[in-house]
């Protein structure tokens, strides 16, 4: 009993002595895994240094892979049991296997979670959405880019319809200085991203379309599926010389150098731009059938951020969940990265002019992510995968939309049920 | 007192300890993961276990549309790239040698020095450096056919599916040149003078000399060569992915085994890897390498007569 009540002593004596390292040793350190491996000087200068000051006792270390790597190395950490307590969640099925394997946690009812809405969680969500599994982080939205300086000096207005953005692209190529649209098909993505999945959900209606494909109520031989890669056949005109061998880097520097005047684009790119171009950079959401339409933009959920089921320091990764979860936290991230946007329903203040301007869409336009992502891409043929080559195809005028939606289609009733029914 | 009978040999355990550690590493790192994937091949994964299904997952590759159009696509696609080693590559390569080993050649270390350089580079290298040498924005290539009025003639070869897969060809034998011309050098090099000499007391030089001498005597090494580039060109992989990517575009027209196998076993994009089906295309790529080596071993090599100077 005195031994106890002396060893206690003793330890509270040492704790009023207060010494740096024994304090430190008291603290909880989160480990975070990532493959944002370019963030890690905006984690360890401004994201992490807010949390801590706010939260003392919780110290957090990020430690990103690269990229290309990140699945697999996580997978085999988790499996070993040696990965950090917060995961940067990959969208979808990566991370929602995570979840049926009991590697992630649960967080429907994390506190913060209501800052989302249905489609930023989306990404992150059993299918039938009764558990959420990672705190969405960022988004990417589609749209155009253009070149300002190119537009004034030709007289040119932002384009709101289809037939304006053609017009506009008829009088760039009549011009002949410029390239009137910089893409390329060599690397199928960019076709595919930047071309189908950016002036797609006009046409089949944002979430509408998608959850009605996923449902099984629509085809990709619909017209509102088939008319993006009509539209798409057109832009073959306007791309440079040579757009078959065309490459996503050669895209981005014709249009960096000033030798195109429109990009599509993935609003990713502007942290990149930002730093290249010599003129000034503007940008517009994809152009709707008919004035006064409904526009719908593709916000596509990217990056999420989940709780190592079995991280022994779960309370205190919660609390820095929630700091995700946070306007703080969103505001920071959104102005570190532009081009990276929070996912949180209330509006962050960006400095960003052309960030600022990719996400004044969200409040005019219906946001929607990309149709292939959730649930159809499961299957063997993969229907993300098939959609690159078929809008390379279609753009290098090597098949028509309506064989290209037609094979996509066959491919995807394949294996998947629900487009089986009817 | 019996005398031992001295026929028994010893045992020569020298020869197993030397064979040892050779035989080790190689069971390990290529006898075993070979068993490994013809047997990754006979099973089906669930979510639960590994099942076993026999021959089903050949019979899905072979049988399926999908899967036999993709197979048979990257299967052709691997013939054609093969064909054009053979009748690029190793013809040129046979040339230089005889070029070089013409002993009133000068500079013969410079050329044959250069020739064989590329072969030393890293694929990814000549991947990009070729992507950009053909790239119709930055390239040099359009510029120099311009030079000679021929701009007309140039077109975004790697983007297009008529061109892509030959011009990867080429681009490939480009690299590997100086394979097939250093061993050839090397064969035309061992013919012994006098064989020469007798041939040209006959009357035989030049290019007589060359079809009835020294061709017939380096046959041998020539039957080496197709079976190193039959087996090269369909184990390839690297050339294609670092130029077109996994999804060997445009529209899959260079798509090869090599490709095929990668994006099957490991995923691609959004695509989950499948080893099963991924294991099955690495043995029919087995299969066929095997397939044609016992060809050459069985039906051409055996029927190469050797001369024994």
């Amino acid at each position: 009993m005195i031994y106890r009540k002396a060893l206690m002593l003793l330890a509270a004596t040492s704790i009023l002595a207060g010494t740096a390292g024994l304090a430190a040793a008291q603290d909880v350190t989160l480990t975070i895994e990532s493959w944002r491996n370019d963030d890690l000087a905006i984690w360890q200068e401004q994201l992490i240094p807010a949390f801590e000051a706010q939260n003392p006792g919780i110290k957090v270390v990020f430690s990103p892979s690269a990229p290309t790597e990140y699945n697999a190395a996580l997978n085999a950490k988790l499996d070993a049991g040696s990965a950090g307590d917060l995961i940067t969640c990959r969208p979808f099925d990566a991370s929602l296997e995570l979840y049926n394997k009991s590697q992630l946690a649960d967080l429907t009812d994390l506190p913060g979670m209501e800052n989302f809405s249905d489609v930023a969680k989306s990404a992150w969500q059993t299918d039938d959405g009764s558990a959420t599994f990672c705190v969405p982080m960022a988004s990417v939205i589609h749209g155009f880019i253009y070149n300002k300086d190119a537009f004034e000096e030709l007289g040119l207005q932002v384009p709101q319809t289809e037939d304006e953005f053609f017009a506009v692209l008829d009088k760039i190529k009549e011009d002949g200085n410029y390239i009137p649209l910089a893409m390329g098909t060599k690397d199928l993505w960019e076709a595919a991203t930047m071309g189908y999945q950016n002036i797609g959900p006009n046409y089949w209606k944002g979430e509408e379309g998608r959850l009605a494909l996923i449902k099984g109520e629509q085809k990709l031989t619909d017209p509102q599926w088939v008319d993006p890669f009509t539209t798409l056949a057109r832009w073959k005109d306007y791309l440079g010389d040579g757009f078959e061998a065309q490459t996503y880097p050669d895209s981005q520097n014709l249009f960096t150098l000033g030798r195109a005047a429109i990009y599509p684009a993935g609003s990713w790119e502007i942290s990149v731009f930002n730093t290249q171009v010599e003129f000034e950079m503007g940008a517009f959401p994809p152009p709707v059938k008919a004035a006064g339409d409904t526009c719908y933009i593709s916000d596509h959920t990217d990056i999420g951020i989940g709780l190592n089921a079995k991280s022994p320091n779960a309370e205190a990764a919660r609390t820095f969940l929630t700091w995700v979860a946070s306007d703080e936290f969103a505001k920071i991230y959104a102005n570190a990265l532009p081009g990276f946007f929070s996912l949180s329903s209330q509006p962050v203040e960006m400095e960003d002019p052309l960030a600022r301007e990719f996400v004044s869409w969200r409040e005019k336009c219906e946001p929607t992510i990309r149709s292939t992502y959730q649930i159809l891409s499961r299957g063997t043929p993969n229907l993300e995968n098939e959609t690159w080559t078929a809008s390379a195809n279609v753009i290098n005028g090597t098949e028509t939309p309506e064989a290209a939606a037609e094979r996509l289609q066959e491919g995807l009733t394949s294996w998947y049920e629900p487009q089986q029914g009817n | 007192m019996t005398v031992q009978p001295a026929s028994k040999k010893p045992i020569r355990w020298h020869i197993a300890v030397f064979l040892a550690p050779a035989l080790l590493v190689y069971t390990v790192v290529m006898i075993l993961p070979l068993f490994g994937t013809l047997q990754l091949s006979l099973f089906r994964g669930t979510p639960e276990a590994q099942v076993f299904v026999g021959l089903e997952n050949f019979r899905t590759l072979l049988g399926d549309p999908r899967w036999s159009a993709s197979f048979w696509n990257a299967l052709w696609n691997n013939v054609w790239f093969f064909i054009i080693h053979m009748a690029v590559q190793n013809p040129i390569g046979i040339l230089l040698a005889a070029l070089l080993s013409n002993p009133r050649l000068r500079l013969r270390g410079f050329y044959r020095t250069a020739i064989f350089v590329p072969t030393i580079l890293s694929f990814v290298i000549v991947g990009f450096v070729w992507k950009l040498i053909l790239s119709p924005i930055w390239g040099v290539a359009p510029s120099l056919l311009d030079l000679v009025g021929l701009k007309s003639l140039f077109a975004p070869w790697l983007g297009k599916e008529e061109y892509a897969l030959t011009t990867l060809g080429l681009i490939s034998v480009w690299q590997f040149v100086g394979i097939p011309m250093m061993l050839i050098y090397a064969a035309l090099l061992a013919i012994p003078d006098e064989i020469l000499e007798a041939a040209e007391y006959d009357g035989i030089t030049g290019m007589a000399q060359f079809w009835k001498i020294k061709l017939p005597l380096i046959l041998p090494s020539i039957g080496i060569i197709s079976v190193l580039t039959f087996v090269g060109n369909f184990n390839a992989f690297d050339l294609i992915y670092s130029s077109q990517g996994a999804m060997a575009g445009p529209n899959f027209s260079t798509d090869i085994l090599g490709t095929f196998l990668y994006r099957t076993f490991f995923g691609f994009q959004l695509q989950i890897g499948d080893p099963n089906m991924g294991a099955t295309i690495a043995s029919m790529m087995f299969f066929i390498i095997l397939a044609g080596v016992c060809l050459y071993l069985f039906g051409i090599q055996t029927r190469l007569r050797r001369y024994q100077f």
